[in-house]
């Protein structure tokens, strides 16, 4: 953060500056200083295992998975309020039909994420089609979807199915003696994914190109319309699955799960070093801002006296300072 | 004037829609409720299903008249339900603290103390807006996120009841056989409505939200105008907070005034104010919120499980929604409605059709 302050004049620093790199490196050297702080603090408890590291991929899956579909709608410029929403419909949903309809995981699952796209799709059409300003849409979506979960059940529904079971505790194991969960390793093969998809192919441009300028991209003659639809899509087929993780790390579905998820889901992307104008940000920075944002919960955890709610007095003032950052990047870049 | 004239100039005036869809909800209520409209003086306080939509909608009336002003200005403002939580929290801690609960002196000084950081919170997000110029939603984001951890930590993760009769006089109590929410919430409408429309200030207000860059070179010190209605924004939460806590004679830190930001956009929305800025309608959103409220209600009364509740929110919004948009009433009435105002303040509409034309094979 020093560079920012000091690196104004001088070209070197300037050039340092206009870099769009430079928010993903600040956020993964605030992950390590953490990460060391922790090291430091908490070397008694076994904070340097390796599985603590592993635990934040563990723990923090799903998050991811919501987060990759976030940073496809934010690159955009739009904002997908409905994740939180979608997740624990989900949840609700897979719980429904495996516990109280008998129906095995394999069949559940693709309709679940079948369920999630198709309302994406529907958020995104509604947005662009008639011009209704995304934040309202999905904040419709974020109703609906909730109202949903209590429409099926009010009461949490917790699963028991062997299937799920044995799923949900498969160890994937890592060498050095530390493993994987199944979602962990699914959250990072979507991230593999995104990275591809956003860097090497077609769509992955025109995505960027419509969060520069949604008219330059419309005078180029780029399918404006179908590439924001799809954007919508993803978010909404990423929830659902990441609403099957959350399912099986927690292993019930309940209307009130994931109440909020949005948020951090955002605030991911945004540490991430993503503009929320669009245009501008990559992925792999959305992978730094959930590792910080789940760091945060296991240094509270390690310090064992905090509360919970610091958790979110934490990430609120990490948003504040990356917000101050990207504002800091913006105003030179135009000035 | 002949009658179908009459009915045009009825049907062109912003309030119709609102007050028909209003009356339409309220009459629903009469063959589930025989009673409905009837309203009874028990012990010296008036009772009745309408006195009851009024008492449990004045919090959100009044959020919805502080988000009206900040998204006139081309705002947003998703922090209330986090100051609404705070300012619950900060004034049930100071009452419970007290040896005498029901002094007089102690409630106010808890008043006072929960509607200064209401204030604060407000600033706060006003400068993070105006002065750094970060995206409203984005600004107000910050404390959503963290003003619930505040709250819960001012509460200590507990919920704190208090045992006050003056303290529930602000959100439970009656003066002169009415709720005495309801003298808060006139009050407070009086008050925003003479400031906007008696005053220079509405139409200071509107002009930041149509193009602040060109309110500013007119000379209108746009970035002042913007902090008044945050801080304005975050006084109402504040009394809102105030009257949450004091209905059911607790704070809990997590979970008072959740979604109400939602709510409060909803009530906007459906009174005419465009989520763009500019143009804002008090009464609209008054109303608004009223048919929130009484859609509440009304899911109650009529035996739809309270479950579906969210459910039928979100369709009305989405109803609303698209009933505002331009596009989808073309598309879907097609030439009925081509008497349409063109002067449309909406940037993406004007900017996306022409280009469409060209682009299209």
């Amino acid at each position: 953060m020093s560079v920012i302050s000091r690196g104004g004049p001088s070209p070197h620093g300037y050039r340092l500056l206009q870099d769009r790199r430079l928010p993903v490196l600040v956020t993964a050297s605030l992950f390590v200083v953490m990460f060391g702080f922790g090291a430091f603090r908490y070397q008694a408890y076994g904070f340097l295992d390796a599985q603590v590291f592993m635990n934040l991929f563990i723990d923090n899956g799903y998050l991811l998975v919501a987060a990759v579909g976030a940073t496809f709608v934010i690159l955009t410029g739009g904002i997908d309020l409905s994740v939180g929403s979608v997740i624990g419909f989900t949840t609700m949903l897979t719980a429904w039909l495996v516990e109280k309809q008998g129906l095995p995981l394999l069949v559940v699952a693709p309709i679940a994420l079948a369920v999630g796209a198709f309302g994406g799709y529907l958020m995104g059409y509604v947005i662009h089609h008639f011009e209704i300003q995304p934040f309202i849409v999905t904040l419709a979506g974020l109703f609906f979807f909730r109202g949903l979960c209590l429409v099926i059940s009010k009461e949490s529904i917790s699963i028991s199915d062997p299937a799920v079971d044995r799923l949900a505790q498969t160890h994937v194991p890592l060498p050095g003696g530390s493993f994987l969960s199944i979602a962990a390793v699914v959250s990072l093969v979507v991230l593999a994914a995104a990275f591809y998809v956003l860097h090497y192919t077609r769509f992955g441009r025109r995505v960027y190109a419509i969060g520069g300028s949604e008219q330059s991209a419309l005078l180029m003659g780029l399918p404006v319309a179908g590439t924001k639809i799809a954007v919508y899509t993803v978010s909404g087929f990423c929830s659902a699955l990441a609403g099957l993780l959350f399912t099986l790390y927690i292993q019930s579905g309940d209307p009130l799960h994931a109440v909020g998820l949005e948020l951090d889901a955002i605030a991911s992307v945004v540490v991430g070093g993503t503009l929320l104008t669009g245009g501008s940000g990559y992925v792999i920075g959305t992978l730094c801002g959930v590792l910080v944002l789940g760091l945060i919960k296991s240094l509270i955890q390690f310090e064992g006296t905090l509360s919970s709610w610091w958790t979110k007095i934490a990430t609120g003032v990490l948003l504040f300072a990356f917000i101050l950052i990207q504002r800091t990047m913006t105003a030179r870049r135009r000035g | 004037m002949s009658l179908s004239s009459l009915w045009r100039a009825a049907t062109q005036h912003r309030l119709f829609w609102p007050v028909a869809a209003l009356i339409v909800l309220l009459l629903i209520n009469v063959p589930f409720t025989p009673g409905f409209f009837e309203i009874h003086l028990k012990n010296g306080h008036l009772y009745g299903s309408l006195v009851s939509i009024v008492l449990f909608g004045s919090p959100l009336i009044l959020v919805s008249i502080g988000m009206t002003l900040v998204i006139a200005t081309g705002g947003i403002d998703l922090s209330v339900g986090a100051v609404v939580a705070i300012s619950g929290a900060l004034a049930c801690l100071v009452v419970s603290k007290q040896a005498d609960q029901n002094s007089v002196a102690g409630v106010l000084l808890s008043f006072g103390l929960a509607l200064a950081a209401a204030l604060v919170c407000g600033a706060w997000n006003g400068l993070l807006v105006a002065r750094l110029g970060i995206q409203p939603i984005i600004a107000t984001l910050i404390l959503m996120v963290a003003g619930r951890g505040v709250a819960q930590l001012i509460t200590g993760g507990q919920i704190i009841t208090v045992n006050s009769d003056s303290y529930s006089l602000i959100g439970g109590g009656y003066w002169l056989t009415l709720p005495f929410s309801l003298f808060v919430v006139a009050l407070v409408v009086v008050l925003s409505m003479v400031l906007t429309r008696r005053t220079a200030l509405g139409l200071l207000v509107e002009a930041v939200g149509g193009n602040a860059e060109a309110s500013r070179l007119a000379g209108i010190r746009s970035r002042r105008i913007k902090i008044m209605a945050y801080v304005f924004c975050g006084l109402c939460a504040g009394v809102a907070g105030l009257m949450i806590s004091s209905n059911v004679s607790a704070a809990d830190g997590n979970n008072a005034g959740l979604w109400i930001e939602l709510d409060a956009i909803l009530a906007v929305v459906i009174g005419g104010t465009s989520l763009t800025g500019g143009r804002f309608h008090l009464g609209g959103t008054i109303v608004g919120a009223l048919i929130i409220q009484t859609l509440t209600t009304t899911i109650y009364t009529i035996g739809v499980p309270t479950q579906t509740n969210l459910v039928f929110k979100a369709v009305v919004v989405i109803i609303v929604c698209l009933l505002q948009s331009a596009a989808f009433r073309e598309k879907a009435f097609g030439a009925l409605t081509k008497r349409r105002n063109p002067a449309r303040k909406d940037p993406g509409a004007s900017v996306d059709a022409a280009p469409q034309l060209e682009v299209s094979p």
